[in-house]
């Protein structure tokens, strides 16, 4: 019954955190400068009168918050004011599987490098072995995409030939952003998988396996490692979250056809519709990962319930 | 441990990872693979298939609602006008849907006959009814077209934009027949085949926009592959947002023989830098622009995928002539003539710009504009002092508002070096603004000098000259002059060329002597293109009718990457 109303609760307090950001971001794009009719050559005001009462702009803000909102519930999120015949349903259904690729690959790529790299760091703690380790994991963290995207593109595309520098279908280059992303995540979770691995192996059952001579690595592996790496299931859901929203940099340098994209050029071409759009799905992917991980979280281990 | 040879870690790699999906497999097995594969461009070559970079994603593929550039470069290979454009020069005209085309006297009252065998891609026949049902739908109040002011050269166009007329038969676009366009104009306009080869001037088949919408309503479903029908060479196949927009050989096309390419694919990629990169990487066969910082890199070696074009724009600052210090006319005329244009255009754009000692861009029309401003520092400092400065110091601080932009940053930055360095100002702040932020602020008229920058859409200076005319909507500088006002609208009046011309240098020479424009540079075009893209000619507004490019292999050798 417990769990039942804790997981009921978070769900309420998740469907409350959406609603604050949608109402926040309907209005913040609203109070932007500019306007989407807004254009390089001068439209005549006659013209922007008429374009938007099409689009209903006329109306005072707070009602067509309310069309917004009715709008919403029934999923139809409006046409898209920047890209002209498309809705944003069909512009976030053909750029959200793109991104969500980009992501989980990027996630497995992450968690390929920087759970082993983590736990052979903690297992050589305070050796050299380690200090380079965590070096290279601190530079990884420092390193913003952009300056990795280019890098690899130079490298394995241009000098090597290995994958394509750009484009999606038919292309290659989206491993490339896949393996940015990851190299960057996984430095994250390196030092993630370390600390933690860390803590279990300075606690009292691992001293007494080791006082019973077991082998150092199945103390590691057998013992260790099943402890140690919860904290890091427990960042993956968020991880993944922020990965896929997080990917435009990437999509950008390796001319994916993303959401990520789309969620920085809507904001410049304050296409309203598409901004709101855009911050619902990303909102609701990221509540949908934190309520999950929370959930389980609580299943693991029951003391997170007291404590939320 | 035994080191396992090769290729066995990577199938050992290879199993472990098809587990992820079959897609990533694939592509690791194609790597593996080892053998060079046929590049994007080889293979376009092959098929004959252009692969163009084009800029940002289009807008939309209704020729009555983009006017960008890289838009318009689509529509020109769907659609075609009454007059199209020459493959190797902006002053001729190519027969369009027009066969041909007859002026009256004074220029004012044009007739085109239209072709016979001219189809839309469904295979109807494209009448001169079409093209006034699109005059229709352009100029229409509730389309509310952004552009549809290109048909104001019509009689009674403005006035049924604006709603002050509603009935349409009273605009001056007339069909006689099915093959017989009649246009009464304002006034005498002898480049008006110049104006119809514009995108605003493009037909749209009116039975396919009412099949998803009525006639004015701008967004429907009409533009997307499968449902749009055009009839220029070629035909919208796929559509992909950030991704491409692909055309493909339209089979109706009345001068189909002639097209030589099967295809383009239009490839949007906004930055610049992955852009060049996809060009090295032979994923295109030409880029949209080439950043200013990788032209010298690409100077050295002499590369001769280089290209660098005249290209009919001006880049310039505006300046707020209803607020201090940009109000007082010798204080403009001191920051025009302290702006060393040469050493902007070989140091910082390093693009092959001309300096601009006019306004409009000189063309291959004949328009020359008047030689007025120059870099003379002893001059501007004359003006200085008769703007009532001592010298550069007390002039109060002012503020130069920039889009975000590295490139138009340097030229704000070393500006503001010549100005202190010439005048002695040192208060003078950049401030850079988010372009629609930016675009907000100049139509406000809210700053004291801004940038800007203008390009031609059809080869005649009163594209350039129009916008200065007193509430112009893209004056935006408040400047208003009688005798500019009243030399323009003679030059709409007067129908012999080179008399139109001389009244339009003589409003030029106002505008250059009371400057609420400070000009810099004319622009160029650089852009890389692979030498198996043949007949692609330099043209001044860069608008190249495709029909006529053909891509062959092994044009010249490939060079070595700069």
């Amino acid at each position: 019954m417990d769990n039942v109303r804790f997981v009921f609760f978070r769900f309420l307090q998740s469907l409350f955190a959406l609603l604050c950001i949608i109402t926040l971001t309907f209005f913040l794009a609203r109070l932007a400068p500019g306007g989407p009719f807004l254009d390089e050559k001068a439209v005549p005001e006659h013209l922007l009168e008429q374009m938007n009462k099409k689009y209903g702009f006329d109306k005072p803000l707070v009602v067509q918050y309310g069309l917004y909102l009715g709008q919403l519930i029934q999923g139809d999120l409006g046409p898209s004011l920047g890209n002209k015949g498309f809705t944003v349903n069909e512009v976030i259904s053909e750029g959200l599987p793109v991104s969500f690729i980009l992501g989980f690959v990027g996630l497995i790529i992450a968690l390929i490098i920087g759970v082993p790299v983590g736990v052979f760091a903690a297992a050589n703690r305070n050796t050299p072995v380690d200090y380079g380790l965590m070096t290279i994991a601190m530079i990884g963290i420092c390193l913003p995409t952009f300056v990795i995207a280019p890098i690899l593109g130079e490298i394995f595309a241009l000098k090597l030939g290995w994958f394509d520098v750009a484009g999606w279908e038919g292309s290659t280059a989206w491993f490339l952003g896949a393996m940015t992303l990851g190299l960057y995540y996984s430095a994250y979770i390196a030092r993630l998988t370390r600390g933690s691995m860390l803590d279990i192996l300075s606690q009292d059952f691992v001293r007494t396996a080791r006082a019973k001579g077991l082998l150092p690595s199945k103390i590691l592996f057998k013992h260790a490692f099943r402890g140690g790496i919860t904290p890091v299931v427990a960042y993956l859901g968020p991880a993944l979250a922020g990965l896929i929203g997080g990917s435009f940099v990437v999509e950008t340098v390796f001319g994916i056809p993303g959401l990520g994209q789309h969620f920085i050029k809507a904001a410049s071409n304050r296409d309203y519709t598409l901004i709101n759009g855009t911050v619902t799905v990303f909102a609701i992917l990221i509540l949908i990962m934190n309520f999950l991980v929370d959930v389980l979280q609580a299943w693991l281990d029951p003391r997170t319930k007291t404590s939320n | 441990m035994i080191r396992k040879p090769k290729h066995r870690a990577q199938s050992g790699h290879l199993k472990r990872l098809t587990l992820l999906g079959p897609v990533l497999g694939l592509m690791l097995l194609v790597t593996a693979g080892g053998c060079k594969r046929e590049s994007q461009v080889e293979i376009g070559t092959r098929e004959k298939i252009l692969i163009m970079g084009n800029g940002a994603e289009p807008k939309a593929l209704d020729p009555h609602i983009v006017s960008s550039v890289g838009d318009s470069n689509i529509l020109r290979a769907l659609f075609e006008g009454l007059v199209a454009y020459h493959p190797t020069n902006d002053m001729l005209h190519e027969p369009g849907v027009a066969e041909r085309w007859e002026p009256n006297e004074d220029f004012s009252k044009w007739t085109f006959y239209l072709r016979k065998n001219a189809r839309w891609s469904n295979g109807d026949p494209v009448t001169a009814h079409d093209f006034v049902y699109s005059y229709n739908r352009i100029l229409h109040p509730e389309m509310a077209a952004p552009y549809s002011s290109m048909l104001y050269f019509l009689e009674n166009a403005e006035e049924f934009n604006k709603g002050e007329i509603k009935d349409f038969s009273k605009v001056g676009v007339k069909a006689e027949g099915d093959y017989k366009l009649n246009c009464t104009l304002k006034g005498p306009t002898p480049y008006f085949p110049d104006v119809v080869k514009h995108t605003t001037w493009l037909p749209v088949h009116g039975p396919t926009i009412e099949k998803f919408g009525n006639i004015t309503e701008p967004y429907t479903e009409w533009q997307k592959p499968g449902n749009h029908v055009s009839n220029g060479a070629f035909t919208l196949t796929a559509w992909r947002i950030n991704a491409y927009v692909k055309v493909r050989r339209n089979p109706h096309y009345w001068d189909a023989n002639t097209v030589k390419p099967n295809g383009i694919d239009f490839m949007p990629i906004d930055n610049v830098f992955t852009e060049e990169k996809a060009f090295r990487n032979g994923l295109l066969h030409y880029t949209y622009v080439l950043p200013e910082n990788l032209i010298a890199k690409y100077k050295e070696v002499g590369d001769p995928r280089l290209r660098t074009e005249t290209y009919a724009g001006s880049y310039f600052y505006r300046c707020n002539v209803n607020q201090a210090p940009t109000d007082n006319v010798n204080f403009r005329r001191a920051l025009a003539y302290a702006i060393d244009q040469k050493t902007i255009v070989e140091f910082v754009t390093r693009g092959g710009q001309q300096p601009a000692y006019g306004f409009t861009p000189p063309s291959e029309a004949g328009y020359d504009p008047p030689h007025v401003i120059a870099f003379e520092p002893e001059r501007a400092r004359q003006y200085l002092k008769d703007a009532g400065y001592m010298n550069g110091s007390d002039v109060p601080e002012f503020t130069v508002i920039i889009n975000t932009s590295e490139a138009h940053k340097s030229i704000a930055v070393a500006i503001q070096d010549m100005w202190k360095k010439h005048l002695g100002i040192k208060r003078v702040k950049i401030e850079n603004q988010e372009w629609k932020v930016f675009q907000q602020t100049v139509h406000d008229t809210n700053y004291e000098i801004s940038r800007a920058g203008w390009i031609g859409d059809y080869v005649d200076p009163n594209t350039f000259l129009s916008m200065w005319v007193t509430g112009d909507s893209n004056n935006n500088t408040g400047w208003s002059n009688a005798k500019y006002d009243r030399l323009m609208e003679e030059s709409g009046l007067i129908s012999d060329p080179e008399k139109r011309y001389e009244r339009l240098r003589e409003a030029e020479q106002v505008l250059l002597d009371e400057v609420p424009v400070l000009p810099i540079y004319w622009y160029t075009r650089t852009y890389l293109i692979h030498p198996d893209v043949k007949n692609w000619h330099p043209l001044l507004l860069d608008n190249h009718p495709y029909k006529h490019i053909d891509l062959v292999a092994g044009g010249d050798k490939e060079e070595e990457i700069p």
